[in-house]
């Protein structure tokens, strides 16, 4: 599992431009997987299994973009302006690195202020790629970034930029490898533009068209200093999505997670999240409806450069996944 | 197949008889959710060369040019009809009227304004208390819109009524190399797509939308987009320039994009993060024909593409605008040449496009 992710974390693709993560993915599922598509926008559609009697079309949606900064302007003294692609926070910018797709790298700083207490905003950032005026720069206007940051092993907890949502692309991928047989028709979907606004997820879900719907993404923490309240911690297991901002998950979904998380003694925890939502969103409020739930990972410093997850959790979801997509679903 | 055509051979360019579409287009009165008069335009100007035009339940105009090939390409263009304007919601008598804004008016930029009321026209002004009258206080910040009031006149009084539209009393006019009127956000897009429509290439099967109310959400555009159903779009608007110079002499960082930059190109705005093969393609094109292009700053803003792309099961859209300073005010400065590199290029990229340029990986 560390290995895949790190693999899979090192691979620069924020959203809109999702060919290299897409392309890794598709070799890892390949072997395990009836097909593999991309649709209009990019998303990628793994189909295993046909529709058996009691079996449903369960969509299970894991989003492989990232966040990403792209050049608005570069200035006559070769300092690169940016904007923000998906929710990029302030705070996490002084002093970073970032990694252009075109391979160029650069460190991040911002206009000195008048009040150094303040925290700047986006357009007071720039980045500095060693240029000195736009002749000599080797990116331009349009140009896309990611962070740039290793992968961290440490022990049982791992770090990286892009584990949201890397870990749960892993997760999905260990789950369609290690599904033996099902009586339901599984769609695993990495979607594309989930941080922008689940845009993949909405067009994705209107052509798959499913009977049910889980969403894997990470989920914020309450375990970390002065944290505001949140019952979710790292290492009490795979998290089970009550609600978030977007959606209240399917109440039975949701009962039919926990019943076989306990039956299965498979380490589990409830989640609320009050500040944000998945593709679960776009995928209840598809066409007609449609039941969705949540399994969500948690995670530390989410949208930072390093942002920390625990490696059981990330077990304990890959488990559960395969008990409740192995067999009838039975919503009650 | 029709023989391809050199851009600069004359065929696309932008004469008096385009320039008085766009006068008509302009002066006409078509604020969001009642674009009748720009319909009417529309539907006579389309008429001789649509091979399928329809008016849908929204009032969308949907037009169809059929292509000779087998399986054609199935390229959606978009536009929209409407402009941003106000609505009287009150009578107070004596021809005076509270109103509210359709659309991202400046309402800064609407004190003293002249405007036209309902469907005659009416002329009218946008008052405030006057200056004499003002307190100290008030003399320092915009006016709120409650403040403000519509005044057309006692005489008048009474032949309009809540519910009835107005918009600023622009009339449109050339002068050297700028075009200034009101709305030719989007009636520069109008203009164009009926250009198109006129000279339309058959390799493609082409889908041309004019759309309605996209100034109150790009409503319009999202059930067009489901009728037509296509492989591909693009959004042609207007964009606003900010590219006029600092006045602390600093450099210019957030200036949208330009004026005399030829037709501006989105790579990502709020709503849509553009196909890449799209914008590979469109430059490639504006490349092959010396077509001045440039991109427009990723940021802020959006286009009916922010509906389109998101459709059915997706698709591909990418954005292309004609550059106008002082947009959603009374005037719209734009300049004739960038319009027409901006038909010239979405012209050539129509006659250009097959379907594998939605072959290669996305970025």
């Amino acid at each position: 599992m560390k290995e895949l992710i790190q693999q899979l974390c090192a691979i620069s693709s924020p959203s809109g431009y999702e060919n290299n993560i897409r392309e890794a993915i598709k070799k890892e599922v390949t072997p395990f997987a009836d097909s593999a598509e991309v649709d209009a926008l990019g998303n990628l559609i793994v189909r295993k299994g046909k529709k058996g009697k009691d079996g449903m079309r369960i969509l299970l949606s894991a989003h492989m973009d990232e966040l990403g900064i792209i050049v608005t302007h570069v200035e006559k003294t070769g300092f690169v302006r940016f904007g923000s692609i998906g929710f990029v926070y302030p705070h996490y910018l002084p002093a970073s690195r970032v990694l252009f797709l075109n391979g160029v790298r650069g460190v991040i700083n911002h206009d000195t202020l008048e009040d150094r207490t303040k925290m700047p905003t986006i357009d007071q950032f720039f980045i500095d790629v060693g240029a000195s005026s736009p002749a000599n720069c080797p990116v331009k206007i349009g140009d896309l970034a990611v962070f740039d940051r290793p992968f961290l092993d440490m022990g049982d907890r791992i770090a990286s930029k892009a584990l949201d949502n890397r870990v749960s692309c892993a997760v999905l991928i260990q789950a369609l490898q290690q599904v033996k047989q099902s009586p339901n028709e599984l769609v695993f979907l990495f979607s594309v533009q989930e941080e922008v606004g689940v845009r993949g997820a909405i067009t994705a879900a209107y052509s798959i068209d499913p009977d049910l719907g889980i969403a894997v993404d990470v989920t914020g923490v309450g375990d970390t200093p002065s944290a505001k309240q949140m019952e979710v911690s790292l290492g009490k297991g795979t998290a089970i999505k009550i609600r978030d901002s977007g959606m209240l998950c399917d109440p039975r979904i949701v009962r039919w997670m926990r019943e076989t998380a306990e039956k299965a003694k498979i380490p589990h925890q409830m989640e609320i999240l009050r500040g944000g939502t998945t593709d679960a969103y776009a995928i209840q409020s598809n066409r007609s409806g449609v039941p969705t739930g949540a399994i969500s990972i948690p995670c530390r410093y989410i949208h930072s450069p390093s942002e920390v997850a625990d490696i059981h959790d990330l077990e304990n979801s890959v488990q559960l996944l395969v008990e409740l997509i192995s067999g009838p679903v039975k919503l009650k | 197949m029709s023989p391809k055509i050199n851009p600069n051979s004359g065929m696309l360019t932008i004469g008096p008889a385009q320039i008085a579409l766009l006068e008509r287009l302009s002066n006409a009165v078509a604020v969001s959710g009642n674009e009748d008069e720009v319909r009417a335009i529309v539907l006579e100007s389309v008429k001789p060369q649509a091979d399928d035009i329809r008016v849908d339940a929204m009032g969308n105009v949907l037009v169809t040019c059929h292509s000779k090939a087998a399986h054609p390409l199935r390229v959606m263009l978009d536009a929209h009809m409407d402009e941003v304007g106000f609505m009287l919601v009150e009578d107070e008598g004596e021809g005076i009227y509270a109103f509210e804004v359709l659309g991202g008016v400046d309402e800064r930029q609407l004190p003293g304004k002249a405007i036209w009321v309902g469907k005659d026209h009416l002329p009218g002004v946008i008052g405030a208390k006057p200056v004499h009258l003002a307190e100290g206080s008030e003399m320092h910040s915009a006016i709120p819109l409650k403040s403000l009031r519509i005044d057309i006149g006692p005489a008048n009084g009474g032949k309009v009524s809540p519910g009835d539209y107005g918009t600023f009393a622009t009339k449109f006019q050339k002068s050297g190399p700028s075009l200034f009127g009101k709305a030719l956000d989007d009636r520069l897009g109008v203009a164009t797509l009926i250009e198109l429509v006129k000279h339309h290439p058959d390799n493609i099967e082409l889908l041309v939308a004019f759309t309605v109310q996209e100034e109150l959400g790009l409503r319009g555009a999202k059930v067009a987009a489901v009728a037509l159903h296509p492989d591909l779009a693009f959004a042609i608007d207007s964009t606003p320039a900010f590219d006029f110079p600092r006045p602390d002499e600093k450099e210019n960082t957030q200036y949208n994009c330009r004026l005399d930059g030829g037709p501006a190109i989105y790579i990502a705005d709020a709503g849509t993060l553009s196909d890449p093969r799209l914008i590979r393609f469109l430059t490639q094109t504006a490349e092959k024909y010396a077509i001045p292009y440039h991109f427009r700053q990723p940021g802020g803003g959006g286009t009916n593409a922010g509906v389109i792309h998101k459709a059915l099961g997706g698709i591909p859209s990418v954005s292309i605008s004609v550059p106008g300073r002082y947009a959603h005010t009374a005037v719209l400065m734009a300049r004739l040449a960038d319009w027409q590199n901006t038909l010239r290029l979405v012209y050539t990229a129509l006659q250009d496009i097959t379907p594998e340029v939605l072959i290669p990986d996305r970025n």
